[in-house]
């Protein structure tokens, strides 16, 4: 019976963990309108907490997570487009913040690493598939390989 | 030709455990601060000690100044303390502190408990002023020029081997700009 108590406890926080917006601590900010609210949630889904670095500000709990969302709940009140907020975390704590780093000389290996790797390994598959050594199927047997032959089948 | 092709993939594998390991000895608090070379940002706020007197960027200027960022809730803050009177002591450079997100009661007996090491302490207590600097959590300590420049941001304690060897370099080349230009 405790046996099941523990597994049913488990199977739970494993309910809970797999919808991370269920777990997080929710800031009560009251939004005028819905469209606000969306764009908030997205917002801080793309911006990384600085201190807790792998966790955007949505997930985490540190104190500076808590005051970056206030600082974009604030910002989307004054009326900031979304591209304003994100450049003044960006001014203010460097191209970090952003999960999603814009394409600069900086972020090239990032942004096209993949792509490269992935024309490699075909260049390279190509390669060896066409390099492929022929087989010679003008080879004859020998009469003495062939009485060899004639006899493994036989045994057969 | 053969040949060589065969030894690609070790020359591969030497270069990503080369990457690698300089990646196990790297910091990742240490972020490249968006700060550095930028003058500091503007604000208006108290004095920790004095609630009547109203500080802005303009009384960080004109000297090689050391920002700290600290709080009675900040454990590192307690441990560089000590080193903190030291430079304040050498009277090298002007250190200012930046209490973070505290309470004015707390910072001020803390001072008081322990020796306050700054010319002015800055009161943020909503970390307001933290944001503008890209403050993270404290301990934190900005250099800046006599120009209002950010020139450096040290996350972490200052302890006496954090100040030989990263301080004092920056220290000295400031203190020859100025030398050139008076």
């Amino acid at each position: 019976m405790r046996m099941f108590t523990i597994i049913v406890i488990l199977l739970l926080g494993m309910i809970i963990t797999a919808f991370p917006d269920k777990a997080f601590a929710t800031d009560t900010y009251v939004f005028d309108n819905p469209v606000t609210e969306i764009r908030y949630k997205a917002l801080i889904k793309e911006l990384r907490c600085p201190k807790c670095q792998n966790q955007n500000l949505a997930d985490s709990n540190a104190p500076i997570a808590k005051d970056l969302r206030r600082e974009v709940f604030q910002l989307l009140q004054e009326g900031k487009a979304d591209k304003e907020i994100v450049d003044f975390m960006v001014a203010r704590y460097g191209e970090f913040v952003l999960y999603r780093p814009k394409v600069s000389p900086l972020t090239y290996v990032l942004w096209f690493g993949p792509l490269v790797l992935l024309l490699i390994g075909i260049v390279v598959l190509v390669l060896i598939v066409r390099k492929k050594p022929t087989i010679d199927r003008s080879a004859k047997l020998s009469s003495q390989q062939k009485s060899q032959l004639d006899q493994i089948l036989k045994d057969k | 030709m053969n040949k060589i092709i065969r030894f690609i993939p070790l020359v591969l594998f030497i270069a990503l455990g080369v990457v690698l390991y300089r990646g196990l000895s790297l910091n990742p608090q240490e972020l490249p601060s968006a700060l550095v070379g930028k003058p500091i940002p503007t604000f208006s706020l108290t004095q920790l000690l004095k609630p009547e007197v109203t500080l802005t960027e303009n009384d960080l200027k004109g000297d090689i100044v050391l920002l700290n960022v600290w709080g009675t809730w900040c454990v590192y803050c307690k441990y560089e303390h000590p080193y903190l009177v030291d430079i304040a002591k050498s009277k090298r450079v002007s250190l200012y502190g930046l209490n973070y997100k505290d309470v004015r009661e707390d910072a001020t007996k803390w001072l008081k408990d322990y020796e306050d090491p700054y010319v002015f302490s800055i009161f943020d207590p909503m970390g307001k002023f933290g944001i503008e600097l890209g403050v993270t959590a404290a301990p934190e300590t900005f250099v800046i020029d006599a120009n209002g420049i950010v020139r450096m941001k040290h996350v972490g304690p200052i302890d006496g081997k954090v100040w030989q060897q990263k301080f004092i370099p920056m220290i000295e080349k400031l203190e020859q700009e100025q030398g050139v230009t008076p």
